[in-house]
């Protein structure tokens, strides 16, 4: 078992206490190592809480600089930061909140060629994608390499979540089978996003990677959650593992990494 | 009276405010196997008033507990 220092006892204390987790679920917490793909508004909380909670190591990729327009949800960047490459300003949060973690930073654009060589060094990928294209991507690559992961996705007032466990639980594939038409992709002005939401659900898949780490309680397995910020109405869709499913099916038709064309008719981005 | 048990591990959480105390308590428990027993000196009020019963919660057994000529509590815990 690792020896926690004084500090270390102290910082996790509210942790430790919690009976499910205790000492030794925080040594597996910083024992863990965890992708975030994407440093916008879901990565941003997710990369806060991680740190904080003492995932020992945090991968966090992202191509993009800071823009002004993150700033109303993306809570890892700041005003100082924009023009800053995100991934830099999020490690710097990160360490700054927890010194004791280790933040790889990988400030390039997920594609079919290098998803399966970042991911496999990580025991959980959370997805914070702001794009369908890559949001198949990484389930595909997180299904053939057999790494969990939580999806997750945020539009104007809603935002949706589930956990992949590949090979026990059903996978994004399971139900989305293809990324949806140009036309069925909402347009600029459809696209606006209350900014707290973001930290909902991002905050949702962090507690899901710490609940994957230290085995408490039970995942997002097999349930889609998805909620709506008007009504604040939570709704949990109970799914299975599709044995027609083109990736984690019977007879898979998937079985090779693609570029999916991004059907989007404006640039949205950020999410 | 006699002790049937003898501590395998010892923790003075002399002047160790709530939470913290339970927090060291958790860890020396960590160390020992199930059936060993953390002799454990706790403060007293909200101290003694809280970490037995919360040890206890959490599956393990108190022993012993009585205070000490300086006003602390002994407690022996026995790992559940």
């Amino acid at each position: 078992m690792i020896d926690f220092t004084s500090e270390q006892l102290e910082r996790y204390s509210r942790h430790i206490l919690l009976q499910d987790v205790g000492v030794e679920g925080q040594a597996k917490l910083l024992g863990a190592k965890v992708l975030i793909v994407g440093a916008g508004g879901l990565g941003a909380p997710a990369a806060l809480y991680l740190a904080a909670a003492g995932i020992g190591t945090i991968g966090i990729v992202d191509s993009d600089t800071v823009e002004i327009s993150n700033l109303q949800r993306q809570v890892v960047h700041f005003t100082k930061d924009i023009d800053m490459p995100k991934v830099e300003s999020a490690k710097e949060k990160m360490l700054a909140i927890n010194p004791g973690i280790e933040v790889k930073t990988y400030q390039e654009c997920l594609n079919a060629d290098n998803i399966r060589a970042i991911i496999r060094d990580y025991d959980f990928v959370v997805d914070g994608t702001d794009n369908f294209p890559t949001k198949f991507l990484v389930n595909d690559a997180c299904v053939m390499d057999n790494i969990p992961f939580s999806h997750g996705g945020i539009l104007r007032f809603d935002g949706q979540t589930m956990t992949v466990v590949p090979g026990k639980s059903a996978c994004y594939r399971c139900f989305f089978r293809k990324p949806p038409p140009p036309d069925a992709v909402p347009t600029c002005s459809q696209a606006g996003v209350l900014g707290a939401i973001a930290g909902m659900l991002g905050t949702i898949q962090a507690a899901e990677a710490l609940k994957y780490v230290t085995e408490v309680g039970e995942l997002l397995t097999d349930t889609l959650l998805s909620f709506n910020a008007k009504t604040m109405n939570f709704r949990k869709v109970t799914l299975q593992k599709q044995k027609n499913c083109p990736i984690c099916g019977e007879n898979p038709t998937v079985t090779e990494l693609i570029d999916e064309e991004q059907a989007l008719t404006c640039n949205l981005r950020q999410y | 009276m006699t002790k049937i048990k003898t501590a395998d591990a010892v923790k003075n959480c002399r002047g160790v405010g709530c939470p913290m105390n339970m927090v060291y308590t958790k860890v020396e428990l960590a160390k020992l196997q199930s059936g060993q027993v953390l002799e454990l000196i706790l403060d007293d009020g909200p101290p003694i008033n809280n970490v037995p019963g919360s040890v206890i919660k959490e599956g393990h057994k108190i022993l012993e507990q009585r205070q000490l000529a300086d006003g602390a509590w002994l407690v022996l815990v026995e790992k559940g």
